[in-house]
């Protein structure tokens, strides 16, 4: 199947899924007035993408800001991540926040409680 | 630091932003302080750009279409920011709101986490996707409680005002 390429934008995140390596990465900030709109795609692709997962798949977090609108929608992502470890695969979540962000540490903390998938936190220096 | 009255569109918004971004970068030092300022003032204004009524043509003649206007100011002061939000709303809605403002301000920390959560996971989502989210996210940022007031404008319409402190 095709990879999902989207570029980033002021208010939009840098959105990457390679199918060969079951690599996921969303990057930059997630600040849209309608996120149903952006994360419709990613969503409906991964729906399509676990029906013949990779065995590992590796969604990489790095997010500097999102907003509440968004925040919905990346729990859709994750539940969808959620049904494919539940089918027999193995999904992992690297949830990266600046140092200091606390808030972004609480806000992948609240993902954890509710997604039954295993998270790493990383601290990074700067979410470039 | 910056104020503006009118019409919320989407440029509008990333052109605030930007400009509070911007001189945040000058002005304070602590990211952790900026990186609030900055994600309250985008919850407050997609309040405005999504709850923002215009005034409708049953009420009053001398309304006119340019009434349909929400109002922002940043400021900084001895304690740190506020962010200050003003729009007009339907008053079928008001007490709604209030009560789930009420709600908020009786909640300490780790209650309002458990609530955000509860509705994140359980609650409805609304047309604007947030699900009601906003006023949550909103109130853990700051870690105070929420300033806001109501004032009646016309027969439908009342007058929102919500000021957020950060420190």
């Amino acid at each position: 199947m095709d990879n999902i390429n989207i570029e980033g934008s002021a208010k939009t995140p840098t959105v990457e899924f390679d199918s060969a390596t079951g690599k996921l990465m969303i990057k930059g900030r997630s600040i849209p007035e309608n996120s149903i709109e952006f994360y419709k795609p990613l969503i409906d692709w991964i729906d399509n993408y676990g029906k013949l997962p990779k065995q590992n798949t590796l969604v990489s977090i790095q997010l500097e800001y999102f907003n509440t609108s968004s925040s919905k929608c990346i729990l859709d992502v994750f539940k969808k991540l959620e049904a494919i470890r539940t089918s027999g695969n193995e999904v992992s979540v690297d949830w990266h926040y600046e140092e200091d962000d606390e808030d972004m540490l609480e806000a992948g903390e609240d993902y954890q409680a509710i997604i039954n998938i295993p998270f790493k936190m990383i601290e990074v220096e700067e979410i470039v | 630091m910056l104020s503006f009255k009118g019409d919320f569109t989407s440029e509008l918004l990333s052109s605030i932003l930007n400009i509070i971004e911007n001189k945040m970068e000058h002005m304070e030092n602590d990211q952790r302080v900026r990186k609030r300022v900055f994600s309250i003032l985008l919850e407050c204004l997609q309040n405005l750009y999504h709850h923002n009524e215009t005034i409708s043509a049953n009420s009053d003649n001398s309304m006119r279409s340019e009434d349909k206007t929400g109002i922002v100011m940043i400021a900084k002061n001895i304690t740190g920011y506020s962010v200050f939000t003003g729009n007009l709303m339907m008053n079928e809605s008001v007490e709604q709101l209030k009560d789930k403002l009420e709600d908020i301000n009786a909640m300490g920390k780790d209650e309002l986490k458990e609530l955000y959560k509860n509705i994140l996971n359980n609650g409805e989502r609304s047309v604007k996707g947030g699900g009601g989210l906003g006023m949550i996210d909103i109130a853990r940022r700051s870690g105070q409680k929420l300033d806001y007031g109501f004032i009646p404008f016309d027969d439908n319409h009342s007058f929102f005002s919500l000021n957020v402190n950060i420190s």
